[in-house]
């Protein structure tokens, strides 16, 4: 399937099917993130068993330093 | 001690998280300057290469409160969009609005400020808006209900330190929420400054984490906001045009 992730369209393989899988297909699973689907941001709770398709726009986005 | 909507700290400054030289600095600054409040904005994660050490992946993040920026907002909309992105970490209800209207001053853009704000109070967040100096601004942000006035003392990362005192001082006495200085501070003088002026407390980054010695830099930021705060609530002596003698004038002895 391909998603667009954080502006790059990618192709996965057929085992990446939620968006926990694809957290730790990034290696993401204990980062302190936000995942972003089609503008919709996913709550902490349901998070990972959220289902991907093909198409899909993610975002995902963290802190970093600022003022 | 500092009140936010219904937060109160015993520290004046808050301190932003970019730009110091390295981590092990950055945690020793943070340290040092008793912040209870420390700013960071929304970014993109660089999910495809190796992650750079991160500040608050090493925080106790119970003991701070973390303050989310909205930096890198054009429009109102952008802002609140980052603002929820913020929130959905689930580590935060505060925000700063920063909606940047000027590339080369990093001046806010007033209008949708004013916007950003409005929504992102009805959304039901502590909102804390960055703005320049302007009075009315300021008392329209004010009563649109946002929990804390941000004025900057000059551009974002100049370290001019404050260009109009007079409007910091007027917006300090019509306001009724916290008046924190956000932007423009360089040196401890100037924090104190705007302390001494009356303001509530003092939001700074680039005097910090740019400074020769951060951790130093810190620690004096801490105690010229104390003594500027000090010297706010002891009441400064008026200014005189002549001389006044400290020494009695009677009784001097003469031969």
């Amino acid at each position: 399937m391909k998603l667009r992730i954080n502006g790059t369209w990618t192709t996965l393989g057929e085992e990446i099917q939620t968006v926990g899988e694809l957290m730790e297909h990034f290696s993401l699973e204990q980062k302190s993130v936000v995942v972003e689907q089609n503008e919709e941001i996913l709550a902490n709770g349901n998070r990972d068993s959220r289902v991907l398709k093909d198409g899909d726009i993610i975002e995902i986005v963290h802190f970093v330093g600022g003022g | 001690m500092l009140k936010i909507n219904d937060r109160t700290f015993d520290s004046r400054l808050l301190l932003g998280t970019g730009k110091y030289p390295d981590l092990d600095t950055q945690k020793k600054a943070v340290d040092v300057s008793g912040t209870e409040i420390l700013t960071f904005t929304v970014r993109r994660m660089n999910i495809y290469e190796e992650d750079q050490p991160n500040l608050l992946e090493q925080l106790d993040t119970q003991k701070f409160t973390l303050l989310p920026n909205t930096a890198g907002a054009k429009t109102a909309e952008e802002a609140v969009r980052h603002a929820k992105l913020a929130h959905a970490s689930g580590l935060c209800d505060m925000v700063k609005v920063e909606v940047i209207g000027c590339d080369k001053t990093l001046l806010p853009d007033p209008v949708e400020t004013l916007k950003a704000t409005e929504m992102l109070l009805n959304e039901g967040f502590t909102v804390l808006p960055y703005t320049s100096d302007d009075v009315v601004l300021a008392k329209r942000l004010e009563d649109l209900g946002a929990h804390a006035i941000m004025p900057g003392a000059s551009p974002i990362g100049s370290g001019k330190g404050i260009l109009n005192p007079d409007n910091l001082r007027f917006i300090i006495e019509q306001s009724h929420v916290p008046v924190i200085v956000d932007a423009g501070i360089g040196s401890p003088g100037d924090a104190a400054e705007a302390m001494e002026i009356g303001a509530d407390g003092i939001l700074l980054n680039t005097a910090v984490s740019a400074a020769e010695d951060p951790v130093k830099m810190a620690e004096a930021m801490k105690l010229s906001i104390q003594a500027g705060r000090l010297g706010y609530e002891a009441g400064r002596i008026p200014e005189k045009r002549y001389a006044s003698a400290s020494s009695p004038e009677e009784g001097v002895s003469t031969t």
